[in-house]
């Protein structure tokens, strides 16, 4: 028990830190760094309690159940291979922050860098420590956009912007790849836990879908590893802060792929697929890195190289997959982790102190920094592979494998040669980078004068050089049970125990090494000025860069190819949408009721009420002649928009639904007002278009008539059969039934939408209020047409007179209707959980009491005596339903649980107060607030075109006054 | 004749009576021609709907049709007023 929760404590501890360093000052550097430190080394302490068992072979295991009906759980699992790995990333971690905090500069925002580094440590072990395969997915993921906001930390440089989004891209489109191949993987073993699919290496490989998993899986551990063709980002994530780079370099992000890869070989490796594909990607990869690593002029860019090749070389070790390989691989991963942050770590010491990271430019100083040049100088005959430090010794046991391990394929066979040549290369970049900056004679024009940096900057990077030393010479007494343990938790606790020393007597790994050296020393010395020289790459390749490559087809694919495709298939204008829109959902609507739809045998029908037929004549035609003037007449479009819509609501009454009568009716008026209000912003009809006349025009109108025609009796006959079926028993029944017992109603459609639905309409009062503030943002930015500026032509004609004097006795009679409507309202919601009304519908009465006074005062007068503060009713409406959804938690139900009973108030008596009254009182106040916003900011355009036409002409008032 | 027939004729004949007056206003409001004579039918047709609730109310016997006739009586006006205001001064908020 103790073991569970001290792993699950070590899961949380970096988001504790990242918590904590959010709430720090901008300034606070020491405080930041000291905060995390203290946590992580926290972590420290906690694996150092959980070795023992750990040692022992033991698998611990920690679970909080999550999502148990998709097999989702958070299951946390940590065995020796793990426990290495993330003590590797807790401490290169602390080694970091203490960098940080003297690499940043003071203006350099704090809780944004150390918040999002925790947060990233966090989620690197949270992959680490996954005991489920899809929330290794889900942690995987969060490195990947963690690391986009660690890269792109400087965002006001370009190339961070393009670093940042480049690994985000590339490292995101990896673990989707990774995402769908452990779907698939948990398909076929039936189960996500992790051990469960570590131990079904044979049903996976025997599967059909192997290869589709296989490829899916590599594609996710091989873009996350910079693997080629997918190294490209590692360089232009240089560009972030160099603790960065040296943490997600060195422990973290880029090993990922390798660990998955370590930890997946024994489930998916053992195939000649898995070893072609691991192994030759590897293989090359570490080729190619380290040549191109050779001509690289910037430090950071030799060193991110230096990494693609040597993640390149663990890969290869994955790839062969034998027991001395993957303990090579581990090895090496540790030892990479060590030297490469310590020589990032050098770097930004370098860059720091002179100013620039340009190879050709540094020279010689030795002279001005000793300590940190002797330093760099180990870490570098440690990456090159020099005898008696820790790099010599997984390389040598690289070597051996390459060497020793044959399955006769001719990738096999030529392992040796790769290996070797790779070796030279590692050696040449190692010495250019130790020779050309440290040695040579004293730089020129430096943009700072070098000295040594501050003692702390540099304590990291002796600590970790101290490591490469000591593993270098006694590795079998430090590292040597651990990684034997580690390789014991991922082959298997048969593993023999395999003896690291170093020296096994002059055999072919050794020669091999001593090949390397002395190939490498030599191409330096032969071609070193000559690469200085030269460009930015090797011979011939250096036009060709996989970065560029990758730019043109983002540009292509995010901006050329929409483009065309959109000029192809797209409009602006809206009669082809709208007509695409009804085309389609005609089509959809044909194939899917073609055949199926048959009239009701026993069709339902009410006797022919004459009053009623007549009153139906009237809205049809109605809707018929406002869709005959919409075009040239909009005001009698509109008027007879109100007719069409005032039978609609009669006829809602009359099927027996009242409730929705009288909502419809509100809305009616509401939108009359509000069509009006953007009718006055409509540019002016013309008089006559001579294309009107023309043949297309007659032909298009024609079609479109067609096509309206059709619309319109299918959707009338659909309406027609639905409603004419005998009644089935339906969800509606339970409604009816349940209203009243369960939400304390007997108005079944106000307790639907508060109660038996709340979650629903409290999404769709969530959008109404969206609706609403984009109305309102919309419309600042609204100019309107330049023809529809002036005074509209009939206020000129009234003879000037003003508005107070032109509806003198209706502005009263107006001002005395806002009491009568707020009673209306209040009526309206009080009533409408047993009968007709509710929240929606009071709110909206509520609305046209303030319209009504902007209606009979100018904005003005209305503005000076009531305010409305629309987007605070908005606000707190969405605030009361929400907190009455939330209540029902508190006392333990789900989610807007509603609870209804009666009270009994002085006066008035027996009072229905269910809390769904409460969850209608947030309806009712959003509702009014989101009307309001939307007539008022209609409304002020006017105020605001007055403003101008008052700056604007100045001259012509005075006149006329 | 018994009440209850006579109550029945009585509201067959209003309900008749309402809806060919709300057919004249919709010819008023088709044919126009001033568009001021489009407002006033709208408006005459507004007050015919909320005597139609009122009856067909009666008719059913529901007291649920009153909340309607209510609305339009109470805020019915709004919208021909609005029209009106468009009419005269070419704004409806200034």
């Amino acid at each position: 028990m103790i073991q569970e929760n001290l792993l699950l404590t070590l899961a949380l501890l970096p988001f504790v830190a990242a918590l904590a360093t959010t709430t720090l000052s901008a300034q606070a550097h020491g405080a930041a760094a000291w905060v995390s430190g203290l946590l992580l080394a926290a972590g420290l302490a906690i694996l150092g309690i959980l070795h023992g068992p750990i040692a022992a072979g033991q698998v611990l295991h920690s679970t909080i159940r999550w999502v148990p009906s998709l097999g989702l759980n958070l299951t946390f699992r940590i065995d020796a291979f793990v426990w290495l790995f993330v003590t590797l990333v807790l401490g290169i971690a602390i080694l970091v922050l203490i960098y940080a905090r003297y690499y940043l500069s003071k203006n350099d925002p704090v809780p944004r860098f150390y918040a999002f580094l925790m947060l990233f440590t966090g989620a690197m072990m949270g992959m680490l420590l996954s005991g489920n395969i899809l929330m290794l997915v889900v942690f995987w993921e969060l490195t990947s956009i963690l690391s986009f906001l660690l890269i792109g930390y400087w965002h006001q440089g370009q190339a961070a912007r393009d670093g940042a989004r480049m690994a985000l891209i590339v490292t995101g489109l990896g673990g989707l790849c990774l995402l769908v191949a452990m779907l698939l993987l948990g398909k076929i073993v039936g189960s996500y836990d992790l051990d469960r699919v570590l131990d079904s290496g044979d049903l996976v490989r025997n599967h059909p879908l192997y290869p589709a998993v296989l490829t899916l899986f590599l594609l996710g551990c091989f873009t996350k590893s910079a693997q080629m063709p997918f190294h490209f980002w590692l360089p232009g994530a240089m560009a972030a802060p160099t603790p960065v780079s040296a943490f997600l370099h060195s422990a973290t992000m880029v090993k990922a792929g390798v660990f998955l890869l370590v930890r997946f070989s024994p489930v998916l490796g053992q195939t000649e697929m898995w070893f072609f594909a691991v192994t030759g990607t590897g293989m090359a990869t570490l080729l190619l890195g380290a040549l191109i690593a050779l001509f690289r002029h910037d430090l950071k860019g030799l060193l991110a190289y230096s990494t693609i090749s040597h993640l390149g070389l663990i890969t290869a070790l994955a790839g062969i997959g034998s027991s001395g390989a993957i303990l090579a691989a581990i090895f090496h991963i540790v030892n990479h982790a060590i030297f490469k942050a310590s020589l990032f770590m050098a770097a930004g010491i370098i860059d720091h102190e002179t100013g620039t990271r340009d190879m050709r430019r540094l020279s010689g100083l030795m002279r001005f920094m000793p300590v940190t040049g002797s330093l760099a100088i180990v870490a570098s005959a440690s990456m090159a592979g020099v005898p008696l430090l820790n790099g010599f010794l997984s390389k040598e046991m690289f070597f051996a494998e390459a060497a020793d391990w044959h399955n006769g394929t001719w990738l096999d066979n030529s392992l040796p040669w790769i290996a070797t040549l790779a070796g030279v290369f590692a050696v040449a970049y190692s010495l250019r980078f130790i020779a050309t900056v440290f040695f040579g004679p004293p730089p020129v024009d430096l943009p700072h004068q070098p000295h040594e940096p501050p003692a702390w900057m540099r304590r990291p990077v002796e600590a970790l050089v101290l490591l490469c030393l000591i593993v270098g010479m006694l590795p079998g007494l430090t590292l040597g049970p651990t990684l034997n343990q580690a390789a014991q938790a991922i082959l298997g606790p048969d593993l023999p125990y395999k003896n690291i020393a170093i020296w096994h007597g002059v055999n072919l790994p050794l020669i091999m090494s001593l090949v390397a050296l002395a190939g490498g020393v030599a191409l330096y010395a032969l071609f070193g000025t000559r690469i200085a020289a030269g460009p930015e790459g090797p011979p011939l390749m250096h036009h060709f860069r996989a970065q560029k490559l990758f730019e043109r087809l983002i540009l292509l694919l995010t901006w050329k190819w929409p483009r065309s495709l959109y000029q192809f298939i797209g409009t602006e204008r809206l009669q082809p949408q709208l007509r695409l829109v009804v085309l389609v959902a005609l089509t959809v609507a044909t194939v899917t009721l073609w055949g199926v739809l048959h009239p009701a045998a026993e069709a339902l029908s009410t006797p022919l009420n004459p009053a009623f037929a007549a009153m139906w004549l009237v809205g049809g035609s109605c809707a018929v002649g406002a869709a005959w003037m919409a075009k040239y007449h909009r005001f009698a479009a509109l008027v007879l928009l109100g007719g069409a819509g005032a039978v609609t609501c009669l006829t809602f009454a009359w099927l027996s639904a009242p409730d929705l009568a009288v909502t419809q009716l509100l809305v009616e008026i509401v939108t009359t007002a509000l069509l009006l209000l953007g009718l006055r912003w409509l540019p002016k009809r013309r008089e006559e278009i001579a294309e009107d006349k023309l043949r297309p025009a007659r032909v298009r109108r024609a079609r479109d008539l067609l096509l309206a025609l059709i619309a319109g009796v299918g959707l009338a006959t659909l309406a027609f059969v639905m409603m004419t079926y005998p009644l089935v028993p339906s969800v509606g029944d339970w409604f009816l039934r349940n209203a009243y017992k369960e939400g304390g109603g007997t108005n079944v459609v106000n307790v639907i939408l508060v109660d038996f639905r709340a979650f629903d309409t409290f999404g769709e009062i969530t959008v109404l209020a969206v609706v609403a503030v984009t109305v309102y943002a919309l419309l600042r930015r609204f100019r309107p047409d330049p023809e529809s500026l002036a005074l509209p032509e009939p206020q000129d004609a009234v003879a000037q007179k003003s508005l107070a004097e032109t509806l003198l006795v209706p502005a009263v009679i107006m001002r005395w209707m806002f009491p009568v409507l707020l009673v209306l309202a209040a009526y309206l919601f009080f009533r409408g959980h047993d009968l007709p009304g509710g929240g929606f519908s009071a709110g909206v009465t509520l609305s046209i009491a303030f319209l009504l006074q902007y209606l009979a005062h100018d904005v003005r007068w209305v503005e000076a005596r009531l305010t409305v503060l629309p987007i605070r009713w908005i606000g707190i409406g969405l605030l009361i339903s929400g907190l009455t959804g939330v209540g029902a938690f508190v006392l333990g139900y789900p989610f807007l649980t509603a609870h209804a009973q009666y009270v009994e108030l002085p006066l008035v008596g027996q009072v229905p107060a269910a809390t769904a009254l409460l969850f209608d009182t947030g309806v009712f106040a959003l509702v009014v607030g989101a009307t309001v916003l939307m007539l008022i900011a209609i409304a002020h355009q006017s105020l605001r075109m007055a403003r101008l036409r008052e700056r604007d002409a100045p001259q012509p008032e005075k006149e006329a006054a | 004749m018994t009440p209850a027939m006579l109550l029945w004729l009585a509201l067959t004949y209003a309900q008749i009576a309402l809806a060919a007056a709300g057919c004249l206003a919709t010819v008023r409001m088709i044919i126009g021609p001033r568009a001021q004579d489009r407002v006033l039918a709208l408006d005459g047709l507004y007050i015919t709907t909320m005597l139609l609730f009122v009856v067909t109310g009666m008719r059913l016997g529901t007291p649920f049709l009153f909340e309607a006739a209510l609305v339009i009586a109470v805020a019915g006006f709004v919208a021909t007023v609005s029209l009106a205001k468009f009419l005269l001064r070419g704004e409806v908020i200034e």
